[in-house]
């Protein structure tokens, strides 16, 4: 077995860097808790702390959560408007943290912040307890398939470090994640901290006020748990970027095919099959500048050779021959819509799979998710910004898509309007 | 659970190649006439050797453009030559000093020209037609990069608006614009400064000499080690003293600070960087310091 800092089994490609996302509703204190993970990983740099301390009004401890209100008009209203990316160190692993706020365009924010994060800190404040946010929250969580969840019982210092009130939301949260299909296994663990952002907490520092709590601070638990890396046992998958025709007299004749592995391994002589129009061929090789490789994993920048002249362009999928998506035209999917423009079906759009964008409509909105329920209604008229819904669609041109839970690389999708060129909706094949 | 596949290590500066490369071809693939800004400093230094790899074997498909305050470091102007010969780049150079001779601009009083430049940035972007431009920002800079997106569209103005940024979801970024708009393109949205120290030893990246310690007669304004060229020099009660220092940033002379140091190598460089506790920009760019939305207004008038 491997040690336990690496996830045991085969396939999953290690990494020192934690992608993680952030999502509490108003007040929670979430930037607060952002600025206590900055401020006491060392992150925060003396001039940025000065600032903090000249701007923190009447003066008295330092208001951490200024350390991360990034712009102005959100300084002077006292909130957090859009996705902010905080960058922060360990010695043992460094962190790329998704701050989404919590009001206007909620569900916006979070998937967006939930589409690269493996695992997602969930915020409440211990006087208020699981609310509608958090529901929310924890669906998206799910829906996007990030594999682990954490909830800060946060403002714990409010409730006089009350054990029962820490216990009665974990209980309740836990009971949520579960029916949203986490706690199954070890990779889909759901853990419970009971933590004062503003006072510290079991943040980075355990607390002596809360003797009852034997478990992890935040920070021990984001160094500690299993990082999922791009899987390197899925299906192969490489969306074509760019043709590499260098036409020189050193390279005359190459031609490869530059990408992104999206999932799996590729090796030198595997079978592969280039979608959608089917041709079947070889990799002949894979070069990177610094000289050729025998294989790639998912994640790794690489130019691929094929044994055959398929004149393959960008928009084509390169995949494994043996397990490869169906090219389709007409397919179900779940759509978070991101935009205020609601959702008028039969209007033609556009959808970004991979590096191929066609002509797309949807026809039929086939059910909308009561986030506060979780139960599915039927036949809603459309979908509206932050809605999440399950929808038929149509494209002009075949897309290798893959079920999003199966490959999320080749399972996701953008809508796009093609006249104000705005992202609509994110989607996943389903 | 079979255990048939290898595990590979995959560390952080790799992870964050991979990212940068895959957002240069994207460009490639979906624009007609990107470019790279260019000024010779670190990060522009990142961005040409990350656009050769990405284009290996074929040639780097974009030209550079430098954005000349006409307050520039001559071994900086000189290594920027160098690179363009070495890597048969084509140079693009917009001059804010042409724009002061015929009056379209005028100098500020306090001699700095920083601001200066989203004028003659624009103009150029315009007549040459560029849709992408990609500049060496990074998140972890300031706070108001912060929020930046690594596709930032920018009006038919160059200006940014906070609001109208679109969502960025996976790795499927949207450069879909209008005729006359563009977009900023950021590869190094998710690198640190550190990450950026460690890549460029890592690569055995060249850069202009003043990234390293050496002696140079400076005097103190606003905290910072300042130098004298065409900009200008100490005003009465300045005094000129001999300091070892370096650079950390390399911007318009009359506002770009040197830090004091004795890291002459690279290593030495990297081991002041993880135990500095100033921000590269706190640090040394007085244009930062003018407010404390100073970057998000000059972002909004379409400045990097």
């Amino acid at each position: 077995m491997a040690p336990d800092t690496k996830r045991s089994g085969a396939g999953l490609v290690e990494t020192d860097l934690l992608r993680l996302a952030t999502a509490g509703s108003v007040d929670d204190g979430k930037s607060t808790l952002v600025g206590r993970l900055l401020y006491d990983t060392k992150s925060v740099l003396a001039d940025q702390m000065e600032a903090v301390e000249r701007a923190t009004q009447g003066g008295g401890d330092p208001d951490l959560s200024l350390l991360v209100d990034g712009l102005r008009s959100e300084r002077e209203q006292g909130i957090t408007i859009d996705v902010a990316y905080r960058y922060f160190a360990t010695p043992r692993r460094s962190f790329v943290l998704a701050d989404t706020p919590g009001h206007v365009q909620y569900t916006r924010n979070t998937v967006t912040g939930a589409s690269t994060a493996q695992l997602a800190v969930l915020l409440v404040d211990a006087r208020h307890g699981v609310v509608e946010q958090t529901r929310r929250h924890a669906a998206v969580m799910a829906l996007l398939r990030v594999p682990r969840l954490v909830l800060a019982v946060n403002k714990i210092d409010l409730v006089d470090y009350d054990e029962t009130t820490y216990l009665t939301i974990a209980k309740e949260f836990v009971e949520i994640a579960q029916s949203l299909g986490y706690g199954d296994s070890d990779d889909t663990a759901v853990v419970t901290i009971p933590v004062s952002a503003k006072v510290g907490d079991n943040v980075v520092v355990p607390s002596e006020r809360t003797p009852w709590y034997d478990g992890p601070t935040l920070l021990d638990h984001l160094e500690s748990v299993p990082v999922d890396g791009p899987d390197a046992a899925a299906p192969f998958r490489f969306p074509v970027q760019t043709v590499i025709r260098p036409r020189t007299a050193e390279y005359p004749d190459y031609r490869g095919y530059a990408g992104l592995v999206g999932a799996g391994t590729v090796r030198v002589g595997d079978p592969v099959v280039v979608l959608p129009d089917g041709q079947r061929t070889t990799i002949e090789g894979i070069d990177r500048f610094e000289g050729s490789v025998d294989s790639a994993v998912a994640g790794d920048s690489v130019v691929l050779r094929l044994a055959d002249d398929l004149g393959v362009a960008r928009g084509a999928v390169i995949a494994a021959a043996d397990d490869a998506p169906e090219a389709v035209t007409e397919f179900s999917a779940t759509l978070a819509w991101l935009h205020d423009k609601p959702l008028v079906p039969g209007r033609k759009l556009l959808v970004k799979h991979g590096t191929h964008t066609v002509q797309a409509m949807i026809t039929a909105v086939l059910d909308r998710l009561d986030v506060q329920t979780l139960a599915r209604e039927p036949d809603p008229d459309g979908l509206e910004i932050n809605d999440i819904g399950h929808v038929a669609i149509t494209v002009a041109e075949p897309l290798p898509l893959d079920d999003y839970d199966r490959v999320a690389a080749t399972g996701s999708f953008l809508v796009i309007d093609p006249q104000a060129g705005d992202t609509l909706a994110a989607g996943m094949r389903a | 659970m079979t255990a048939t596949v290898e595990t590979t290590a995959h560390d952080q500066l790799a992870a964050l190649e991979s990212e940068a490369i895959h957002v240069m071809r994207e460009v490639a693939g979906e624009f007609d006439r990107p470019v790279i800004l260019f000024s010779g400093g670190k990060d522009s230094m990142l961005l040409v050797h990350l656009a050769r790899k990405a284009f290996w074997p074929a040639p780097v498909p974009f030209p550079v453009l430098h954005v000349d305050t006409g307050h520039n470091f001559d071994e900086v102007l000189s290594f920027r030559d160098a690179v363009v010969e070495r890597y048969g780049l084509t140079l693009e150079v917009a001059k804010v000093q042409d724009y002061l001779d015929d009056g379209r601009l005028t100098e500020r009083a306090d001699g700095t020209r920083n601001p200066l430049q989203t004028t003659p940035l624009l103009d150029a972007i315009a007549d040459n037609r560029h849709d992408a431009v990609f500049g060496g920002g990074r998140r972890d800079e300031e706070r108001a990069r912060a929020k930046e997106r690594i596709f930032s569209l920018r009006t038919a103005f160059g200006a940014w608006e906070p609001s109208r940024q679109r969502p960025e979801l996976w790795n499927l970024y949207n450069g879909r614009h209008k005729p006359g708009e563009h977009v900023r393109v950021f590869p190094l949205s998710n690198w640190t400064e550190l990450d950026v120290w460690r890549y460029i030893a890592r690569e055995g990246i060249e850069l202009p000499t003043i990234y390293y310690a050496h002696d140079r007669d400076v005097f103190a304004r606003d905290g910072m080690w300042l130098t004298s060229g065409p900009w200008g020099g100490p005003r009465d009660g300045e005094t000129v003293v001999s300091k070892t220092v370096r650079y950390r940033t390399v911007g318009d002379g009359s506002c770009t600070g040197a830090v004091e140091s004795t890291a002459t190598t690279l290593d030495e460089v990297l081991a002041e960087v993880r135990e500095s506790r100033l921000t590269e920009r706190g640090a040394t760019r007085a244009d930062d310091r003018l407010s404390e939305a100073a970057m998000e207004d000059r972002k909004k008038e379409g400045y990097f």
